[in-house]
């Protein structure tokens, strides 16, 4: 930790609107929705005490503040939202919209089960509804890596080799109205770190072109051929911003994080905040002597193909943790995603799915360690459900 | 391919015929037109344009055949619409 480095009891909502204020953000237009409204009730804050000099637009919905953050970003302003659950949904057209169209917005999404039914608690269904949205998208453990991401995601976004909007990821109420010892950023250090907005595309009245336009049938295809090869070449700058906020801070992430994989028989991949939780367990079983270990999945997309088959490829058997349902589906949203990528290697664990924590339901260290056991033991009479099904942690049986 | 899809030289949509999706054409005929302009008004695409002598021109280059001109041209109400709407292969 750098000799500057206090930490500081704050509700996480609290410090993402302070890393928006610290990246001196130009725009925020959002509507509040549960668990995300802390974070933009912090931010008009900041603006109407002047400790913000950014325009707040509070729009009639999240379908409007997506499609005000595209205008704004489009002239060049630093551009940021906050949504969750519903609100996600309701701006999932303009989502593939602002990747389309190259703009650097970032949008913290505070993650929420959709309805039906109505719940407002923790889960990754709203942002797995929108996972091809084409934008870069990062998930947070806790509170300090929130805020640290959501610095990053203005500096990866916005260089011009990759202009793309960018979604920090975090756990609803379970991260964002958690209060959490957070290590501020510096402002001196900022600057050097987060240079002023240059969008090479932005509106221009002296250098005028058109965005936005319609694209028939002969250019679609190219369009999109170029979108995707752009959220790919992005991880360069990904791992490079990775780096120098590592240098300026101390905290260096990586796109997947290892806890205790080495000689790992049985690994677990989670994102998001279950990863703290699921440490717990493998620390207990460790310190049993069984062979068990943590991947932490940072990023989700671009998605860091090479970087887990280099901390989970080892493992005998990796369970895959999804906090979403991909109904009628042959796997959840990222077992999907990992089991292709071992498909055609020579050495692959055997993977299975694990569903757990939907809407909010509670997840204990235990319950991890009861599914490490099972696997260790392949037991006979317990076997886990084979790919194509998934083990649901927590079900009642009612 | 620009980034994002842009289009570097703006207003070039007019290079675009969008006449070519017509199947059907309006064709004009004066006799009984008072130049009320109602055509030139009403044409979503600004493909009817007034002559000198106040008498509608149609672009065939954008006119779609919607037909907006024949129905609500206003000698229509006393069924003696200035246009008459005929299919596009009569003319090929």
């Amino acid at each position: 930790m750098m000799p500057h480095a206090q930490r500081v009891g704050m509700e996480v909502s609290v410090a993402i609107a302070e890393a928006v204020q610290l990246a001196d953000a130009d725009v925020i237009a959002a509507y509040p929705i549960t668990p995300q409204t802390h974070i933009v009730e912090h931010l008009s804050e900041l603006v109407a005490d002047g400790k913000l000099d950014a325009e707040f637009m509070c729009v009639e919905s999240e379908h409007s503040a997506m499609s005000a953050c595209l205008g704004s970003a489009a002239v060049g302003a630093r551009s940021f939202t906050a949504t969750a659950g519903q609100g996600l949904a309701l701006m999932h057209e303009i989502l593939f919209i602002a990747s389309a169209m190259r703009l650097p917005v970032v949008m913290a999404v505070v993650n929420r089960a959709l309805s039906g039914p109505l719940n407002i608690w923790n889960d990754h269904s709203d942002v797995m509804a929108s996972r091809d949205c084409g934008w870069i998208q990062y998930f947070a453990e806790n509170g300090q890596d929130a805020y640290d991401h959501t610095l990053i995601a203005f500096r990866v976004g916005e260089d011009p080799a990759v202009s793309l909007p960018v979604m920090v990821n975090l756990d609803g109420f379970i991260v964002s109205h958690m209060i959490e010892p957070i290590v501020r950023v510096e402002p001196e250090a900022i600057r050097g770190f987060l240079p002023p907005l240059r969008l090479a595309h932005k509106l221009d009245p002296d250098k005028a072109h058109t965005m936005g336009a319609f694209a028939m049938p002969d250019y679609y295809t190219e369009v999109k051929k170029a979108q995707d090869a752009a959220l790919r070449n992005s991880m360069g700058v990904i791992r490079k911003a990775w780096e120098e906020f590592g240098a300026m801070t101390g905290r260096y992430y990586t796109a997947v994080e290892p806890y205790k994989c080495e000689d790992a028989e049985v690994v677990l991949l989670t994102m998001g905040s279950l990863g703290e939780t699921a440490s717990v367990a493998v620390e207990r079983l460790r310190g049993q002597g069984k062979p068990v270990g943590l991947a932490k999945l940072r990023l989700w997309r671009p998605f860091p193909s090479e970087d887990i088959v280099r901390v989970v490829g080892g493992a005998r058997t990796l369970l895959v943790l999804d906090r979403a349902v991909s109904f009628g589906a042959m796997a959840n949203p990222v077992v999907a995603e990992i089991a292709t990528l071992f498909y055609d290697r020579p050495r692959r664990p055997s993977i299975h799915s694990v569903v757990a924590g939907l809407g909010g339901r509670d997840v204990q260290p235990r319950e991890f360690e009861e599914i490490f056991e099972r696997a260790l033991e392949a037991k006979r009479e317990a076997p886990l459900a084979p790919l194509g099904q998934y083990e649901l942690m927590g079900l009642s049986e009612q | 391919m620009p980034i994002g899809a842009i289009v570097p030289r703006p207003g070039n949509a007019s290079e675009y015929h969008t006449g070519d999706w017509r199947s059907q054409r309006p064709v004009f005929s004066p006799k009984h037109c008072i130049k009320c302009g109602l055509c030139f008004v009403l044409c979503p695409d600004a493909a009817i344009v007034l002559d000198q002598e106040g008498y509608p021109e149609i672009c065939l280059d954008y006119c779609k055949g919607c037909g907006i001109c024949a129905r609500e041209c206003f000698m229509a109400r006393a069924k003696r619409s200035c246009f008459e709407m005929k299919d596009e292969e009569e003319f090929r």
